[in-house]
């Protein structure tokens, strides 16, 4: 081995472990036994793990609910975003067209701007519209935010698949619809699902907007965030949550990781 | 695809409009409009509003008087300025790392990823299984015969600890960002430029220092837009290892919102962070742009 080589390793294990740890942490604290988390001195190790931390989130008073409803609500946003972005995503791949810049410079300065803060305002406007706590509110703040995400992952996908294809599809005597629907969208169906997951990311981890927009009926990260700070949720609680949040994340950005580059590798020039 | 881009470049300009893409992108277009840009300006409004219809200056002033806008401002831009550059630095070094292919790297970029997928309520709640009284930290110097007691690192009495606390969450969970942003910049730069500048005998850093540096100046800048004003909306990290005793911009506005019912200071808020993102935008474009005669920064 170089110098050079064993620089590398050894940056690359630093970095690692660094990232790794506090998942491991959290994980051994989601499964410690209660009562073992408040004992000093504090075992590094328990000496034996129960669900009983984890158990005791999941049967906190509306932590089942809310779950249901962040996943309710991220189905929504996965069904809204790709309803609405899918489409414009094909249009800015395939179509050269006046105003296409102007199209994308808006889209991307959603994704470079803090749109989360406009749920302020749009929580007084939510009362008015109805759409104040309840699902349908909180999908269309999450779909907004993750339409640069999945405009950019569609772009992506449909300039990987060739037109020619489409076209010779077309000299056979189909459609441009079916075209589309029978040669187009079959190769593209990866990239769609990766941005359905991304999105289901976004919305399963948003906090702040959810914590505006709601009172009774609230999303999981908006209820941690609400027994944390108005009920001082005890540590059990907040590291059982903290974990429970967490897993899907691990799967997703796995399932995904092909695609982890188009998501955020957007450039101003 | 190449050959597609070809033909839709060398098309001749038909002399009707064709209206498809217009109609593919317009749902969105709209959506944006109602859930972005009118919000913006209905905060705008909210802010100056009062109830007779006219202009006030009185939600301003209550937000400027109240005892935790000062700090809320303060802290809010001292993270920023600890953070972001603790971000971009690890960042461009596991980045660099990542494209150098080493035995592996498949793995390590996963790994360096994963916080991609993680909320900032997560990873706060995942340092306070670190830092709090009965944490793992604690357990640590316990073991190690440091101390006998807990310590109490997450309270203002210790306020290094408590800001450290805080910014090495944010290092930990938003790094990942930086990182997939410069590695997709990087990708982009022609392993010929490297190469070249190694035949004419530039070291390693100098090729990085006078080539690959400059060429990653688009992707650099994203990355420091993208990341301070995530950083501006700081809320749920502070939250759950703070509480209220680190104040912070968008905390106030979900106070001001939530506790006080005041939802024209919470918009005020809303506006400030607006216009603190939109500066900083701004001296970022200037500060980082390529100045003439000179090809790199």
């Amino acid at each position: 081995m170089t110098a050079r080589q064993v620089a590398v390793y050894g940056a690359a294990l630093a970095i690692a472990a660094w990232v790794a740890l506090p998942l491991i942490l959290i994980t051994l604290a989601a499964f410690t036994p209660r009562d073992v988390l408040y004992q000093w001195p504090r075992p590094l190790w328990p000496s034996r793990f129960s669900l009983d931390t984890l158990l005791f989130f999941l049967r906190s008073t509306g932590v089942w609910p809310a779950t249901l409803r962040s996943i309710q609500v991220a189905g929504l946003t996965i069904v809204l975003a790709l309803a609405l972005a899918a489409p414009a995503g094909y249009a800015l791949a395939r179509h050269a067209f006046r105003g296409r810049e102007a199209v994308q410079l808006l889209i991307l300065s959603v994704k470079m701007f803090p749109a989360t803060v406009l749920s302020v305002p749009l929580a007084v406007v939510f009362i008015r519209w109805g759409l104040y706590d309840t699902v349908l509110g909180v999908a269309a703040v999450h779909t907004a935010l993750s339409v640069p995400f999945v405009t950019a992952i569609v772009t992506s996908v449909f300039a990987g698949v060739s037109y020619e294809l489409e076209e010779a599809a077309m000299t056979l005597g189909s459609s441009r619809v079916q075209a589309f629907v029978r040669v187009t969208l079959p190769m593209a169906a990866p990239g769609l699902a990766a941005a359905a997951i991304f999105t289901f990311v976004l919305s399963w981890n948003e906090v702040f907007a959810a914590t505006i927009l709601t009172l009774d009926r609230r999303t999981l990260p908006a209820l941690i965030v609400d027994s944390v700070l108005g009920a001082g949720a005890p540590l059990p609680f907040r590291f059982a949550g903290g974990f429970c949040m967490v897993v899907p994340a691990l799967v997703i950005i796995f399932l995904i990781r092909r695609y982890l580059l188009t998501l955020w590798g957007v450039t101003v020039r | 695809m190449t050959l597609a881009d070809a033909d839709l470049a060398a098309a001749p300009a038909r002399p009707r409009v064709d209206w498809t893409p217009y109609l593919l992108v317009l749902p969105t277009l709209l959506f944006l409009g109602v859930f972005f840009l009118y919000p913006m300006v209905q905060a705008a409004w909210l802010a100056v509003a009062d109830p007779a219809g006219g202009l006030t200056l009185a939600h301003l002033r209550r937000m400027a008087a109240d005892l935790y806008f000062r700090p809320a401002l303060r802290f809010t831009v001292t993270i920023t300025a600890l953070a972001v550059p603790l971000q971009v630095a690890l960042g461009l070094a596991i980045a660099l790392l990542v494209h150098s292919r080493f035995r592996g790297h498949g793995a390590f970029l996963y790994l360096t990823a994963l916080p991609l997928g993680i909320s900032d309520l997560a990873a706060g709640l995942i340092w306070l299984s670190i830092f709090t009284e009965r944490g793992y930290l604690n357990a640590v110097l316990q073991r190690l015969g440091v101390i006998p007691h807990p310590v109490v690192f997450l309270t203002l009495e210790r306020p290094g600890w408590l800001l450290g606390a805080i910014v090495t969450t944010e290092v930990w969970r938003a790094t990942a960002i930086v990182m997939i942003i410069l590695l997709a910049g990087l990708q982009l730069i022609p392993r010929d430029y490297a190469e070249t500048a190694a035949v004419f005998g530039a070291g390693r850093w100098q090729t990085l220092r006078h080539v690959i540096l400059p060429l990653l100046r688009p992707s650099l800048q994203t990355a420091l837009i993208i990341r301070t004003i995530l950083a501006f909306q700081l809320f749920a990290t502070v939250v759950t290892l703070a509480g209220r005793q680190v104040p912070v911009l968008a905390g106030e506005a979900y106070f001001w919102y939530a506790l006080y019912r005041s939802p024209h200071v919470a918009s005020a808020y809303a506006v400030l962070i607006l216009l603190l993102s939109g500066s900083v935008t701004w001296v970022y474009l200037r500060g980082l742009a390529p100045r003439a005669g000179e090809g790199g920064a």
